[in-house]
């Protein structure tokens, strides 16, 4: 790599809090919109971190299918189901709190020390392949990841139908437990919930 | 001063590993649908920042950990899909994203 290694580490330093500040943004927010503008934040800073480790292709793949499709479907996703909402408290949140608490940080406690006290067997000369990677990745993809990448592309058509199935809003011609017509109409009516919570 | 050639690895690993338990506890403790989701996709990119960083110090002639990551993100992105065309048919159906009111599936 051509960068000096002080500049490596600063840009290090500041791609990485902004993920762990970022992130805990996300979980800890209490409205979703900024939780979701900085989920985008974060998948930009994973991806500078990508350029940083001189992989600049998986970098643009990150930029383009995260922060360009998924964060937005994520606000699409908001914006349909966004209801201010009272949340029914729950009688032992504080317990549940706890225990889930000192869970994560046992288990990130339990990864930092394999983190330090692993020896991991690193080869010499480090990020030596560079520019080449894109190319290489290409290799990969057509000898012996073939089977993978093709199978992949079957999964993407299923997510694509499932998705459209899944939020169709009416998919059959007549209710199943009315019997009456079902309207097809685009505009949403405020309609009887099929599954209401009965307790 | 420790004279570095590069950023060692365990700086990445340490990084993934706390974005990776930040996404767990943001999965437990959030109790709007969208959020777990968020969640996920956080523990997702944990674990390609993992598989980066191994890829580019372990095994930098064949990369085969960026490919992985490849698929990781490919198989994200499908996860997204189907997981927000669920949270939008069960919003339809209940009228909530409150997780602690979906329990279609208890007996």
């Amino acid at each position: 790599m051509s960068i000096a290694i002080t500049t490596q580490i600063i840009c290090f330093s500041v791609l990485s809090l902004v993920i762990l500040i970022g992130a805990l943004g996300v979980v800890l927010l209490e409205s979703i919109v900024y939780s979701a503008f900085l989920l985008g934040g974060v998948f930009m800073s994973v991806a500078g971190l990508y350029l940083l480790l001189n992989a600049s292709f998986v970098a643009a793949a990150q930029v383009l299918v995260y922060v360009g499709a998924v964060n937005v479907l994520i606000i699409f996703a908001i914006m349909l189901v966004n209801k201010k909402e009272d949340l029914k408290p729950i009688s032992d949140i504080k317990s549940r709190r706890i225990i889930s608490t000192s869970i994560c940080l046992t288990l990130l406690s339990l990864l930092i020390r394999v983190d330090l006290t692993n020896v991991w067997r690193l080869s010499s000369p480090q990020n030596s392949i560079g520019e080449e990677s894109t190319i290489r990745i290409g290799e990969h993809l057509f000898s012996d990841y073939l089977l993978p990448f093709e199978v992949a592309s079957v999964l993407l058509l299923m997510a694509m139908i499932g998705a459209i199935v899944l939020a169709r809003r009416d998919v059959m011609s007549k209710d199943i437990s009315t019997g009456l017509p079902v309207d097809q109409e685009l505009i949403e009516k405020s309609s009887e919930p099929l599954l209401t919570n009965k307790n | 001063m420790m004279n570095l050639e590069s950023i060692p690895i365990q700086a990445f690993l340490i990084v993934s590993s706390a974005l990776f338990c930040i996404g767990i506890w943001g999965l437990l403790n959030s109790r709007n649908a969208v959020r777990v989701l968020m969640s996920i996709e956080l523990m997702l990119n944990a674990v390609n920042i993992n598989l980066m960083a191994f890829s580019s110090y372990v095994d930098n002639n064949l990369i085969q950990g960026q490919v992985f990551t490849i698929f990781v993100i490919t198989v994200a992105a499908a996860e997204a899909a189907v997981g927000l065309a669920i949270l939008l048919s069960l919003y339809r159906n209940r009228v909530t994203v409150d997780m602690e009111s979906f329990n279609l599936l208890k007996w």
